[in-house]
């Protein structure tokens, strides 16, 4: 027998913790996607099939690395989030869960990084 | 207590059993695109990382890319952008309580739809690949 009320025995247990913060920031990562790329396919579109020192030249423009990587930093955490939701909704099995979502999050850092250093090597070695 | 938890219980209604709607089906085309665009995050990431790398893999990169197969990729993925994009939107609208009546969902689907080719047509003549 305690003398816990039943109010102390479940604060902090159930839903009630982090959702309303992790459910606004993948908002905010959307609606910062919606200029970003905007920014991305001007940039990108045009490049695509033009020879290697064209891309590369335009590169050198600060505005152009800055922005895209400000737009692969903020998609891919926005992949993240949205691959681990279809995962969660429609993989039952718990250990396939738990597999895909540790896969899910190795793709998407391993690529969003790759972007980034992409961009920054062709920004500063050319 | 966790048995009385499990037991046979009836289902929400999934999208084999559920009558295809305006609202239901441009709202799983949302997903499906941006499940989809993974494919186009790795395309252009490998085409970036080959432009950093020397200019052998970039030409080997940009004829892949370049070709008719991967056109109608690029071509695609542009589509699932535009598509993915506008369809945020709506969710955007429906998230902050705007939109929900049955007419204004239906209009909203419909504009979704018709400017993410619009878009599309847009992008790929702006960047000039089939000319």
């Amino acid at each position: 027998m305690t003398f816990r009320t039943d109010r102390a025995k479940v604060s902090g247990l159930g839903s009630a913790k982090s959702g309303a913060d992790h459910w606004f920031g993948e908002r905010l990562k959307s609606v910062a996607l919606i200029p970003l790329t905007i920014i991305f396919v001007l940039i990108v579109a045009p490049l695509i099939g033009k020879d290697h020192a064209t891309v590369i030249a335009s590169f050198q423009n600060p505005f152009v690395s800055i922005s895209l990587i400000l737009f692969f930093l903020v998609s891919f955490k926005h992949l993240e989030e949205g691959l681990q939701v279809v995962i969660e909704d429609y993989v039952h099995s718990k250990g396939s869960l738990l597999l895909l979502i540790i896969f899910n999050k190795l793709f998407c850092w391993t690529f969003g990084l790759a972007a980034v250093f992409a961009i920054l090597k062709i920004t500063f070695a050319g | 207590m966790s048995k009385r938890v499990k037991g046979n219980r009836p289902l929400s209604p999934h999208l084999t059993i559920y009558r295809p709607q305006m609202s239901s089906i441009s709202s799983i085309l949302v997903r499906i695109t941006g499940v989809s665009l993974a494919l186009g995050f790795i395309l252009i990431i490998t085409w970036l990382l080959a432009a950093s790398t020397n200019v052998y893999y970039f030409d080997c990169i940009n004829s892949i890319l370049t070709s008719w197969f991967g056109i109608i990729v690029l071509i695609g993925s542009v589509w699932a952008l535009c598509y993915h994009s506008l369809g945020g939107i709506r969710h955007l609208i429906w998230d902050m309580g705007f939109g929900f009546d049955l007419k204004i969902a239906d209009r909203l689907g419909w504009m979704v739809i018709i400017g993410s080719f619009i878009l599309t047509i847009f992008v790929v003549y702006y960047s000039g690949v089939l000319l």
